[in-house]
């Protein structure tokens, strides 16, 4: 075929320039969603508790993935500054994923359990009082705004339409759920019962009467990279 | 303008490609505007305000918005409905779609700079608009592919100019990427989550945004090129045979590369080599582009002393040959461990996006005004002073950001005699304050040459009158 018969062709070259364009993506994108081993399998992993979605909800809100990464690569200074690199299977409920593109501030995949709550209080509302060098925004309004939680089961709802494991029990006791996790002193053996023992549990923003968006984005913050046990891990691997 | 084309020009429709082009002087200003403020504040934190409407996360997608959606297409469309009338010699397909392709384009930048500041996102980079913002720009992409397709099939000449073929292929493929990665379950009217998660989100979120850059930003700029260079050296397009070859190759091998910005991530190796591999091989039909454009001047290069708009047309192919040999440099797995999360990335992006997107839109907007409003232009010493505001500037910026980039990069793995981290991240950020000032200041630079333009199109505009 001539050049000039595409050239004079509006809709031949219109065909012929989305079968280019499509080929690279359905190469590079297909196969991931059949390829077993795209995603590995580690005990572990859980659905976020419906606190920890409102906090990742809000780190969505307050666009943190503009400067901060979800992924450790495989290297010496990264495992030893973050910890074990990030593994496929830790964002697999990540919807959409967070791993970002730059490191304005430093990785939080494995940020969980590293600070205390009452750390992350005083960075929330004025990051140079804990960290003179630091060039991220105040979130004073964090801690000021209480958590609307109201539409937590629609989240849960829609999340499990995608994929996530939500029981009907689970977005049944959200609201119990996500009260439960914010108040260390109440009933929580539905919320371990639901998303297992090593959910934090902690009066997140320092405010024990109050359910504000701070309890939210620090229960999000302290589990981030915690649900994979890497002594057991790499037995599995070996 | 002779006077034996007149009447044929009548038939045009230059109503909307004024619109547009009016439109992509103030976004383009707006988002400069925004993106210096972003650099303040990274200089001077508490230039955040403590405010939710200003701080960093949220107003960052507004500028990257603001310049390539709003800015970049308003210039696009400005462009490419002029160049397809006047090379198909043939008026818009319909009035109705370009009136509607205006509004509707300006309803999807208003939506954003209302949404965005309130914290309403998808984040996903370059796909920040939420759902219903989505939807609507799905409905102009339509109307624009329609109208666009719809003109060339009533062209009056038997072959399709080379420009056209590079628009034709940025709004089919954009149309593309949007809908695929933009894939979403609503949760009410505002949020939506993803329909995909994790590793196979991240392919198709970089796959669209790297392609964004290759189409949007590339592609589309290129057929730009292939009018407005021509047009303004008076010279004919150096080789027609390269400018197929390097068409077919551009479009074929630029989708591959966006797994490039996965190296060394949970993404499978085999994705992440082939992303680099491509995006290596890319370097020749890109460089053919450049080559194309710059060999148009063969015989001409004399008219670079005297004509300043010809200038910005050159330098934007130089910093576009720059930014397409440094891209699949920087897709090389060990060069991307050390600059990948770096400023050497945002270096690399406004080299194209400054250097390439904006120097050639202003040489484009420079050569369109007075031919819209049949006059000549207010002052060409106010177009050289433009050009040489934005050059100074954007040296200032890309060359603090590969120092501070690479910096960053080697602060990070540096290991001291004991072998231990040599310095806390916090270390790395302090260290970077110097640059950011540099940048910052750069950036003032070229918005002073943004406020001259804009003062110099606007005397341009009062002494003429639409055609």
């Amino acid at each position: 075929m001539k050049h000039a018969t595409i050239e004079k062709n509006a809709a031949l070259m219109s065909i012929l320039v989305l079968i280019m364009v499509a080929i690279g993506g359905l190469v590079e994108i297909v196969p991931l969603f059949f390829i077993e081993s795209t995603i590995e399998t580690v005990q572990g992993i859980r659905p976020y508790t419906p606190l920890e979605l409102k906090g990742r909800d809000l780190y969505i809100r307050e666009g943190c993935y503009n400067c901060h990464s979800q992924m450790i690569r495989p290297f010496r200074d990264e495992v030893e500054r973050y910890g074990h690199y990030s593994l496929a299977a830790e964002s697999k409920y990540d919807h959409p994923f967070q791993w970002g593109s730059k490191r304005t501030g430093p990785d939080l995949a494995r940020v969980g359990g590293k600070y205390s709550s009452l750390w992350h209080q005083e960075h929330m509302r004025r990051p140079r009082n804990v960290v003179p060098e630091s060039v991220m925004p105040d979130y004073p309004w964090l801690e000021e705004n209480a958590l609307d939680y109201d539409d937590i089961a629609d989240r849960m709802t829609a999340m499990s339409r995608i994929g996530v494991p939500y029981s009907e029990e689970m977005i049944k006791n959200a609201i119990a759920d996500l009260k439960a996790q914010a108040t260390p002193d109440s009933d929580t053996d539905g919320l371990n019962t639901r998303y297992g023992n090593k959910v934090p549990l902690d009066d997140f923003d320092g405010q024990p009467k109050r359910i504000t968006e701070l309890d939210a984005m620090v229960a999000y913050l302290q589990m981030l990279g915690t649900l994979v046990d890497f002594s057991s891990y790499q037995a599995q691997a070996r | 303008m002779d006077g034996a084309s007149a009447t044929q020009q009548e038939t045009y429709d230059y109503d909307v490609v004024r619109k547009f082009t009016i439109a992509a002087v103030i976004y383009g200003l707006v988002g400069f505007l925004i993106g210096d403020l972003l650099a303040w504040q990274l200089t001077y934190p508490d230039l955040n305000f403590s405010s939710p409407y200003l701080s960093f996360g949220r107003i960052r997608p507004l500028h990257t918005s603001a310049v390539i959606f709003a800015f970049g297409g308003s210039v696009m469309f400005a462009t490419s409905y002029y160049v397809v009338q006047r090379t198909c010699k043939a008026r818009l397909f319909s009035d109705a779609l370009s009136k509607f392709t205006f509004w509707g384009w300006n309803l999807v930048v208003v939506a954003v700079v209302v949404t965005y500041p309130l914290g309403l996102t998808q984040a996903k980079e370059y796909a920040e608009p939420i759902w219903p913002i989505d939807v609507l720009v799905t409905l102009v992409w339509v109307a624009y592919f329609i109208n666009f397709v719809g003109t060339l099939a009533k062209r009056k000449e038997p072959h399709i100019y080379v420009a056209n073929w590079f628009y034709l292929a940025f709004i089919i493929t954009v149309a593309m990427l949007h809908i695929v990665n933009n894939l979403q379950i609503p949760v009410n009217w505002t949020d939506s989550y993803s329909v995909f998660s994790g590793v196979q989100d991240a392919m198709i979120q970089w796959w669209y945004a790297h392609n964004a850059v290759g189409f949007f930003l590339t592609a589309g700029f290129l057929g730009l090129m292939y009018y407005f260079v021509p047009k303004q050296a008076e010279r004919p397009v150096y080789s027609y045979r390269l400018s197929i070859v390097h068409f077919w190759a551009i479009i074929f091998l630029y989708i591959w590369a966006g797994p490039h910005h996965l190296h060394y991530t949970a993404l499978p190796d085999w994705a992440s080599t082939l992303g680099a591999t491509f995006s290596i091989m890319l370097l020749l039909p890109s460089w053919g582009g450049m080559i194309n454009g710059i060999m148009t001047l063969s015989g001409a290069w004399h008219k670079l002393r005297t004509d300043p708009i010809l200038r910005f047309l050159v330098i934007s192919l130089s910093f576009y040959g720059m930014s397409t040999f440094e891209g699949p440099m920087m897709s090389i797995k060990s060069v991307n461990a050390l600059s990948h999360y770096t400023d050497w990335t945002v270096g690399h992006v406004h080299s194209g996006a400054l250097g390439w997107v904006a120097m050639v839109s202003f040489g484009a907007i420079y050569h369109l005004v007075p031919r819209l409003w049949n006059t000549s232009i207010h002052s060409v010493g106010l177009i050289n002073l433009h050009f040489w505001l934005s050059t100074i500037g954007i040296v200032l910026y890309i060359a603090a950001m590969w120092i501070s980039g690479i910096m960053q990069g080697l602060m990070w793995r540096a290991y001291d005699q004991y072998g231990n981290l040599t310095y806390s991240f916090a270390e790395t950020v302090e260290a970077m304050h110097p640059y950011y000032f540099v940048r910052s200041v750069g950036g003032v630079l070229f918005i002073l040459g943004s406020l001259v333009m804009i003062y110099n199109l606007t005397k341009t505009i009062r002494k003429g009158h639409p055609v």
